[in-house]
C-alpha cells in the first residue's frame, strides 16, 4: 500500500504563542485523530517538532563536515510536524489530510513516498 | 490519416483511451496503444472497409498491441506484474472485435479534473485525453508555447502516477466538491473560444469542442442538473456567434445584434434544456446563467426583453454566487429597468478595478447620463485592460463617438 507524508507547515511564532484553550483543543483533536488513524490501520508514524531555532544543519563534503546553527531554509514558514500514513490512493490520503488539517488547525501538505519496495509493512 | 479514420479518431479517441487506461492502469501506455491501433486502421480500413464498430475495433487492436508490448518488455519487474495481471484476467481468445466496450470516460474526466491537479493541467489533460486534441492544437488554442503544454501534460500524468491518483468516479458524497472543477474546465474552454485572449474575437473550434464535452457530461451524468445547465448556457451563447461580429469584423453588443442571425436550432435546444431544468427545480449557477440567456433569446428585440425576469434570475444567481462580476451584470439589468443612474449606483462600490468590462459598463452608464468627460475617462481605463483586439477596437470606437455626441 502506498505511503504518504502529511506535513504541517506554519509560522513558528504561531505555535509558540502562550498556551491557551485553542491550543489545548488542537492537541486534544490531534490525539483523537491519531487514534482514529491507528484504529484504521493507516498510522505509521507521527510527531510534532520543536521550533526551527532548535535545528542544526550538518553538511558533508568528503571527510569535512560543516555544522551550522539554525534551520536549513531561511523562510517564514517551517515544518512543524508530520504524519506518515498508508492509504489505498491519493483520495484516501487527502481524506485523512482533511481531518488532520481540521484537528491541528494548519495546512497539511500531502506527498507520496517513492514507491521503491522497502520495509514499509508494519 | 484518411478522412474516415480521422472522423473516427475525433469521435472515439476519448472512449478508447479511457477503456485502455482502465485495462492497463497507465495513461501513457494506453495512449501509445490507441495511437498504434489508429496507425493500423489507416493501412487496413481502406482495403478491408471500416469495421461495423470502429471504436471496439480500435480498443481490441490497442489492447492486443499493448499486451504484445508488455510481453516483450516484461523483464522489468513492474511491467512483469502488469503483464501477469493481463494474462490472468483476459486471455487473448476472449478479445473479440465486436464486444461491447464499457464507457469509462466518466472515470477519465474525474481523473483529468482532479483538484490535486492545477487548472491549466486539468484543461490540457481533458482536451488531450477526452477531446483527442494533439499538443500543438492545445497550444494554439490557448496561445501558449507547445513546450509549455507538453510539460503541463507530462507533469500532470506524472503526478497521477506518483501520487496513486485513483481512476474512479467520485461517490455521491464527494460529488459536490468534485463536479465543480469538471464543469469549470469545460466552461473555461468555451470562454476562451467565446472571447479569445487575442486574435479573432471568436474561436468557433474551441466553442464546438467545449459543447462536445458538455454533451458528453450530460450523457454520462444525466441526473446532474448543472451539467444540463452548462450545456444549455454554451448552446445559447454559441447561438449568437454570427451576430456578435459585424461584416467589418467589429464587435456587436447584445442590444445591437441582428437577432435573425442567431442560430435558431441551438436556441431551441438550449431553451428546451432550460425548461427541463426549471421543471426539475434544482437551480445552480450554470442553470441560472442559462436561464438568463434563454430569456434574452426569447425576445425578438432588445426592447421586448423581459428585464424583470432577467433581474429575478440575477438575484437568485447572486444569492448562490455572491461575486462582483455577477453584481456587475445585474447592475446592467437594473439600468434597463430603473435607468442608468440606478445602474451606476449599483456598481460604484464593486472591487473590479482590474476588469475591463467593469470600466466599459461604467463608461456606458456615464455616457447615458450625459457625463461625457467621466465616460471618456472610464473608457480610457478599460482600454489597456482588454486584450482582444476586437474588444479594444470596440472600446476605442465607443470612446471616440463620445466626442461626436
Amino acid at each position: 500500500m502506498p505511503q504518504y507524508l502529511m506535513a504541517v507547515h506554519g509560522e513558528p511564532e504561531v505555535w509558540e504563542r502562550p498556551y491557551d484553550e485553542k491550543l489545548q483543543q488542537s492537541y486534544t483533536d490531534t490525539a483523537v485523530f491519531n487514534d482514529k488513524l491507528r484504529d484504521a490501520g493507516a498510522y505509521v508514524f507521527a510527531g510534532g517538532l520543536l521550533a526551527p531555532s532548535s535545528a542544526t544543519v550538518v553538511r558533508s563534503s568528503g571527510d569535512d563536515h560543516l555544522i551550522t546553527d539554525g534551520p536549513y531554509t531561511e523562510t517564514k514558514e517551517h515544518l512543524g510536524g508530520f504524519w506518515i500514513i498508508t492509504a489505498a490512493d491519493l483520495d484516501e490520503a487527502l481524506d485523512w489530510a482533511r481531518q488532520a488539517s481540521t484537528a491541528c488547525g494548519g495546512p497539511v501538505e500531502v506527498r507520496p513516498f517513492d514507491d521503491d519496495p522497502g520495509p514499509t509493512d508494519r | 490519416m484518411t478522412a474516415d479514420v480521422e472522423a473516427v479518431f475525433r469521435r472515439e479517441y476519448g472512449r478508447c483511451v479511457a477503456a485502455l487506461i482502465r485495462f492497463l492502469g497507465d495513461i501513457d501506455i494506453a495512449e501509445e496503444a490507441v495511437q498504434e491501433a489508429f496507425t493500423v486502421a489507416v493501412t487496413k480500413w481502406p482495403a478491408d472497409g471500416e469495421p461495423p464498430n470502429p471504436g471496439a475495433w480500435i480498443v481490441t487492436t490497442a489492447r492486443n498491441r499493448a499486451i504484445d508490448r508488455l510481453r516483450r518488455e516484461s523483464i522489468r519487474h513492474e511491467r512483469h506484474t502488469q503483464a501477469d495481471h493481463l494474462y490472468g484476467t483476459r486471455p487473448e481468445t476472449e478479445l473479440i472485435e465486436e464486444e461491447v466496450v464499457p464507457d469509462e470516460r466518466l472515470r477519465l474526466i474525474f481523473t483529468c479534473c482532479h483538484p490535486a491537479l492545477n487548472q491549466q493541467a486539468q484543461v490540457a489533460l481533458t482536451l488531450r485525453l477526452l477531446g483527442g486534441l494533439e499538443t500543438p492544437e492545445i497550444a494554439r488554442a490557448f496561445l501558449v508555447p507547445e513546450a509549455t503544454v507538453a510539460q503541463r501534460i507530462v507533469r500532470a500524468k506524472r503526478k497521477i502516477k506518483d501520487t496513486h491518483l485513483s481512476y474512479r468516479v467520485p461517490s455521491e458524497a464527494e460529488l459536490p466538491d468534485r463536479l465543480g472543477p469538471v464543469l469549470s474546465v469545460v466552461y473555461l474552454v468555451f470562454n476562451e473560444g467565446y472571447t479569445a485572449t487575442t486574435g479573432d474575437l471568436i474561436r468557433a473550434d474551441l466553442c464546438a469542442e467545449a459543447i462536445r464535452l458538455a454533451r458528453l457530461l450530460v450523457a454520462l451524468m444525466p441526473d446532474e442538473p448543472e451539467a444540463h445547465g452548462l450545456l444549455a448556457l454554451l448552446l445559447l451563447s454559441h447561438a449568437r456567434r454570427a451576430a456578435r461580429v459585424a461584416s467589418d469584423g467589429s464587435l456587436v453588443r447584445l442590444a445591437d445584434q441582428d437577432r435573425r442571425l442567431w442560430d435558431a436550432e441551438l436556441v431551441r435546444e438550449g431553451q428546451s434544456i432550460v425548461v427541463a431544468c426549471v421543471r426539475r427545480n434544482m437551480p445552480g449557477p450554470y442553470q441560472l446563467q442559462a436561464a438568463i440567456n434563454a430569456v434574452h433569446s426569447a425576445a425578438p428585440t432588445t426592447q421586448d426583453t423581459n428585464w424583470r425576469a432577467v433581474l429575478a434570475l440575477y438575484d437568485q444567481l447572486y444569492a448562490l454566487t455572491p461575486n462582483p462580476v455577477v453584481a456587475l451584470n445585474r447592475a446592467v439589468v437594473v439600468a434597463e429597468i430603473d435607468g442608468p443612474a440606478a445602474g451606476l449606483a449599483a456598481i460604484e462600490d464593486l472591487d473590479l478595478g482590474a476588469y475591463h468590462l467593469f470600466h466599459a459598463t461604467r463608461a456606458d452608464l456615464l455616457r447615458r447620463l450625459g457625463r461625457t468627460a467621466e465616460a471618456s475617462a472610464a473608457y480610457a481605463e478599460a482600454l489597456p485592460l482588454a486584450t482582444n483586439p476586437t474588444e479594444q477596437a470596440f472600446l476605442a470606437a465607443q470612446q471616440a463617438s463620445l466626442a461626436d455626441g
